[in-house]
């Protein structure tokens, strides 16, 4: 069992748990993830890893409570297990040779973005980040980003906190100061890699995209997290999920993780209910 | 005292749920024989000098004197001797394509129908699991451990056979449950997952581990096993990546591989009641193939609640590669055979749901290099299924993980693992491989088999070794 040894409420929507689980902190590396069950009868849910503590033996998640698995996850604490945790799965990111590099990372996307700024920082790359949060109440992971990044960008849409923008904008205004980037690594929600890539197309900068499909098993057995990349099916559990943001067809994965909205809102409430009549009895 | 044989040309007939009822549940659909029915179904075996069934199963169980038990109502008997080569009886009598194995050989096939080895195979292990009381025997530790990779029938074979020879076995398993194929993929109405179940508790019983959640390649590499103090390994991971056809539309929504459809509802049950498992309930679906994971799709896709159900395959109903019971059970259940048909395109509405299939009639050419014809297109032939739903099942090509995470194993250019031989010896010292890592996607019995012949050479490695 999968014992969670801390758990912090970073934002009102968005938890971190450490997780008891040595043979994966032993092997994680940034851009990595894992699958979790919350119970017995849990969906399997996957979620990049945020943190490692290889002489703890912990794993760190950031996670979004955004659907029936995720609030079921957000129940158990401190000392609580999970029942399912397997990993590290996928590809670790790509970081040898980078001199200078711009992460950027849009809401709990900061959370994986922030351990590749890190072990960027810590093989002496120049790390600029830039981070994209609805608002000041959403904001995560400021102090961790500051320590490792010597510029750091904090972008609202609201203005509520750093400068009001996209995280484009920062970006742009980066790349049209003279910084020159050896690549670019944006991760976020799928709409805002699509821009960024976009952006970085027009600049002709190698841009990294991780990527978050739907998927069940994440060992390559399923098929269902195939994405299209440069014209070309990928399976992001064993390909991934680490992509070429310019290669990548953004448009049907946003269509391909819409799939299961109903079911995922209907799940959402029905937990919910469930909750409330727990607390009730 | 000599029993009276049976001559009934006619194997005694499987009792089976009726087919408009069970196309809309998940129970077994194939009810087994009663004990009467079997110890008759027995008698009809010659018990022939030859044993030519024998020679056709992949684990050459001793087929007559088994039945000949039966006949004698020896059921513990029975089940003893199929125990001595096979680790999962219950399971092969029910999935093991026996017309094309045992029972194409039987000499009682030649003037009427063979006699009813996998049936009565069947009944003998579910007799067995219903009544027999006796804990399995820990067998005596002979001080060795070996490491298995992959918790589905090959894996489960080549460790039930290492742990009775004293070996002591670790399986490492990548998903949350064990059982492989025969957990995620072939439906609860084929192989109730009790079963499945009863037959790793019996494994587990004689002293194997299992340990879920581990995906050897990953978490562990196969070097790490072997500073673990295991002295061999043995990959049976099973097959991996679907296969898709290239064609435009195979990412819209409502286009699954059969593994992610059947993942779905058995593994994750998506078939009961208030699964959390989301799956899309499909009015009409396409399912292309026409081996048994297609006819699993297929039927499945039914229990969900689908009016309509095509298999779409683009060779002719001979040339179905499914058993051909299943293929029996699907028309009866109301599956639509498009054979001859061949998928060239899914179309999509505006919200890029499938909407459509566009297909080609096909007909057979000049036979191929598998022997059987090959399918050509029929000009002018095109066509569009209405679907929304379409399920592909053209097979899959094999898991990348271990093979990129250990140096030396050698991989053939469809990134199957090399064996050298009948045994399993892959291009590693000490490693061994089977099943579909080995042959590609193929079947439950040929996967045991080749789990059977790899623990038999481990062991005689090992013995050699020390």
């Amino acid at each position: 069992m999968y014992k969670i040894v801390r758990k912090k409420e970073l934002n009102p929507t968005v938890t971190l748990m450490e997780i008891e689980a040595p043979l994966i902190a032993a092997k994680a590396e940034p851009g990595q993830f894992i699958i979790f069950r919350a119970k017995e009868d849990s969906e399997r849910v996957p979620l990049t890893i945020a943190d490692f503590d290889r002489d703890n033996g912990t794993v760190t998640i950031i996670f979004q409570i955004v659907g029936g698995a995720t609030m079921e996850l957000n129940t158990l604490n401190e000392g609580d297990c999970l029942h399912d945790f397997v990993g590290p799965l996928g590809r670790p990111s790509e970081t040898d040779g980078l001199k200078k590099v711009a992460v950027v990372g849009g809401g709990v996307g900061c959370a994986i973005a922030y351990p590749i700024a890190k072990k960027l920082h810590g093989l002496g790359c120049e790390v600029h980040s830039i981070t994209g949060f609805r608002n000041k109440d959403l904001v995560i992971l400021e102090d961790e980003f500051k320590e490792v990044s010597s510029v750091l960008k904090m972008m609202t849409d609201d203005g509520s906190y750093g400068e009001k923008g996209l995280v484009t904008n920062a970006l742009e205004e980066l790349i049209k100061s003279g910084n020159e980037y050896d690549e670019v690594i944006a991760i976020g929600p799928v709409i805002m890699m699509k821009f960024v890539s976009n952006l970085t197309k027009k600049y002709n900068i190698k841009t990294i995209v991780s990527m978050n499909p739907i998927m069940i098993d994440g060992t390559g057995m399923c098929g269902g997290c195939r994405l299209t990349v440069g014209g070309e099916t990928k399976f992001a559990c064993v390909d991934g999920p680490d992509f070429d943001g310019h290669l990548v067809d953004f448009d049907e994965a946003m269509r391909r993780g819409a799939m299961y909205k109903d079911f995922e809102t209907n799940a959402r409430e029905a937990s919910c209910n469930l909750l409330k009549q727990e607390v009730k009895g | 005292m000599a029993i009276q044989k049976n001559m009934d040309p006619k194997k005694c007939p499987m009792p089976v749920q009726d087919p408009q009822i069970r196309r809309t549940n998940f129970n077994e659909v194939a009810l087994g024989y009663t004990y009467e029915m079997a110890v008759n179904e027995a008698k009809r075996c010659l018990n022939c000098k030859n044993k030519p069934c024998r020679t056709a199963c992949p684990v050459q169980i001793d087929i007559p004197a088994f039945i000949e038990r039966v006949a004698n109502e020896d059921m513990e008997g029975a089940y003893r001797i199929i125990s001595q080569s096979s680790s999962l009886p219950a399971v092969c009598g029910r999935v093991c394509p026996q017309e094309t194995q045992c029972e194409s050989k039987c000499v009682r096939g030649i003037k009427g129908e063979p006699v009813g080895i996998g049936r009565l195979e069947r009944f003998v292990a579910d007799y067995h699991r219903e009544h027999c009381t006796e804990k399995p025997e820990m067998p005596v530790p002979n001080g060795h451990k070996v490491a298995v990779i992959g918790a589905g029938p090959s894996g489960l074979t080549a460790a039930g056979d290492l742990a009775k020879l004293g070996y002591k076995v670790t399986v490492y398993e990548a998903l949350h449950l064990a059982g492989g194929v025969l957990v995620y993929g072939i439906p609860e109405f084929r192989l109730p997952k009790i079963i499945v179940q009863k037959e790793i508790d019996n494994l587990k019983a004689i002293g194997v581990d299992i340990e879920t959640n581990m995906v050897i390649g990953k978490v562990l590499t196969i070097d790490e096993l072997f500073e673990m103090g295991n002295e061999a390994v043995y990959i049976g991971s099973g097959a991996g990546l679907p296969r898709f056809m290239n064609i435009p539309g195979e990412s819209l929504k409502g286009v699954y591989s059969a593994n992610e459809y059947l993942t779905r509802i058995n593994l994750m049950k998506a078939y009961k009641e208030g699964s959390k498992t989301p799956i899309k309930h499909s009015k009409k679906v396409a399912v292309v193939g026409g081996g048994n994971v297609a006819m699993d799709a297929a039927r499945s896709a039914k229990r969900m609640g689908a009016e309509e159900v095509y298999i779409v395959y683009r060779r002719g109903m001979q040339e179905l590669p499914a058993r051909k019971e299943e293929v029996e059970h699907a028309e009866e259940e109301g599956i639509i055979f498009k054979t001859l048909t061949n998928p060239v395109e899914v179309l999509g509405d505006e919200n890029g749901n499938v909407c459509g299939m566009k297909c080609v009639e096909m007909e057979l050419g000049e036979p191929d290099e598998s022997g059987r014809r090959r399918p050509v297109v029929k000009e002018g032939s095109e066509f569009v299924l209405d679907v929304d739903t379409m399920i592909m099942s053209i097979g899959t090509s094999p898991n990348p993980l271990i093979r990129s995470t250990t140096p030396g194993l050698e991989t053939n250019k469809h990134g199957c693992i090399v064996t050298d031989g009948d045994d399993g010896l892959t291009t590693r010292e000490g490693v061994y491989a089977g099943g579909d890592a080995v042959t590609g996607a193929a079947t439950v019995i040929l996967a045991m088999g080749a789990g059977k012949a790899a623990a038999k050479a481990i062991d005689k490695y090992i013995k050699e070794k020390n």
